[in-house]
């Protein structure tokens, strides 16, 4: 079977600054993929490349009709804007020559109640707004999610709600992930399969085996550890 | 997209140059306001992509540079006309023609509403939903220049931009939601334009100002109104 995603010799030059650099890796159907590394990596850049949205040198190829989801990190909206998520959501769904049925089978999945559709964005709490842009991403019916910091600025019940609702997503829907984060118990605990970025790929494998001291030291610079806890049942 | 709007009222500045050079020319003055309305909302399109300035800074280079240039341009005795509305009666033809732009701008936001939305609240989500933001970008400083374009005539171009900025102000007091917005900005526009008008014509004021300061007298009006409501939340 083919990768869903093949990534070879990927650079990304931006303003004259080389932010990506000769980053290659692969993703197999139903991975999770978190993407860590510290601040001004290039994590959003990559990201940004993947959907295609920045120029980039090197091959990014997905699996023929791939469909991708997109949760940015932060969106600059107006809270004077009047506007709902409903109106968003109905917005992609016509623009995307979607069933009328999507939104609200989407809805249904997230956990949108008709109340926080109807709501400016403006007026949203952090959390209902996550999840709202993640039922903005699933219109369309994606094969892929990436998100890129889901949970910033979110309080840690949010967080793990948040996390919760990506594993059933994935049970429910079949989904793949990739998720940059800056957390990482939560990769640990939710991914298959990280990626360690600093400009270039400086580590690519299952958690366990590649989140050692050395590649995190490698990685940000400092000493870092990832203490397991194993509780008895 | 969003700060377009906010550059709105200065937008209609650059139909002078066109108004003053067509005057010149002796060919309707209208003409002249068309070719430079499109032509500088090209060229703030062209120069935000190639600058990477942000839009009001762009609008206020080419605006202020557009009125410098039609203040010098246009005939004296027809400045005050080109600035603030009121040439000649409306004719037959030109009653049509700004009926078929209308229809027709009106039948483009129909067709383009879904992704000026999208667009709106994010360009990166619209980007990643597979629309073309530069093209949504383009296509909608076409339609708000050609918005400008039917108010010219009897607004002029210091006040045309008025009518997009103070009717959706007013609206803002009221609701929060899309479609109330859009109805109540649309209604606020054409009561502005008919109560302004008639005052204008049974006061003998310039027909711009009228209607401009009726629809200020709303926003000042809604202010109040809401001010004394102020306990209830806007709906």
């Amino acid at each position: 079977m083919k990768p869903l995603l093949t990534v070879k010799d990927l650079t990304v030059v931006l303003d004259g600054k080389t932010v990506v650099s000769s980053l290659s890796f692969q993703l197999e159907r139903g991975d999770n993929l978190a993407i860590i590394g510290p601040n001004g990596s290039g994590k959003t850049v990559l990201v940004r490349a993947l959907l295609g949205i920045v120029p980039h040198r090197g091959q990014i190829v997905w699996v023929p009709g791939a469909k991708l989801g997109y949760v940015p990190q932060k969106i600059d909206a107006d809270r004077h804007l009047p506007l709902s998520f409903g109106d968003l959501l109905q917005a992609k769904e016509r623009v995307l020559h979607l069933p009328p049925t999507e939104v609200r089978s989407v809805s249904e999945i997230i956990g949108l109640s008709k109340e926080v559709l109807e709501t400016p964005v403006g007026r949203l709490s952090g959390g209902q707004f996550q999840k709202a842009l993640i039922a903005y991403a699933l219109l369309g019916s994606p094969d892929v999610l990436i998100m890129d910091e889901p949970t910033a600025s979110l309080d840690q019940l949010t967080e793990e709600r948040v996390y919760e609702l990506m594993r059933r997503l994935q049970e429910k829907l079949g989904l793949s992930f990739i998720v940059v984060s800056h957390d990482l118990s939560m990769v640990y605990r939710y991914a298959n399969k990280v990626l360690c970025l600093n400009q270039q790929g400086l580590c690519f494998g299952p958690p366990h085996e590649v989140l050692t001291p050395q590649a995190l030291q490698a990685l940000y610079g400092e000493h870092h550890q990832l203490y397991q806890h194993h509780h008895l049942p | 997209m969003r700060r377009m709007s906010l550059a709105g009222d200065a937008v209609s500045h650059i139909a002078l140059p066109g108004l003053g050079i067509a005057l010149l020319l002796g060919i309707h003055p209208l003409v002249g306001a068309a070719i430079t309305l499109l032509l500088g909302a090209v060229l703030i399109w062209r120069l935000e992509r190639q600058t990477g300035l942000d839009t009001q800074t762009v609008v206020g280079v080419v605006f202020t540079a557009s009125l410098a240039l039609g203040g010098l341009l246009t005939p004296s005795e027809d400045l005050i006309a080109a600035l603030f509305g009121g040439f000649r009666g409306l004719s037959t033809l030109e009653f049509v023609l700004a009926l078929g732009l209308t229809v027709a701008i009106l039948i483009a936001l129909r067709h383009w509403k879904d992704q000026f939305i999208l667009n709106l609240f994010s360009s990166e989500l619209a980007s990643a939903t597979g629309l073309n933001r530069s093209r949504i970008d383009l296509v909608f400083s076409l339609i708000f220049t050609m918005t400008i374009l039917v108010g010219l005539r009897f607004l002029g171009t210091l006040l045309a931009g008025a009518l997009v900025v103070i009717p959706a102000a007013v609206a803002r007091q009221w609701t929060s939601r899309l479609s109330p917005f859009l109805g109540i900005s649309a209604l606020i526009s054409i009561g502005s334009v008919a109560f302004g008008m008639a005052l204008a014509a049974n006061l003998r004021l310039s027909q711009g100002p009228a209607v401009v300061a009726v629809a200020a007298g709303a926003f000042v009006f809604s202010l109040l109104v809401r001010g004394r409501l102020q306990t209830l939340p806007t709906p």
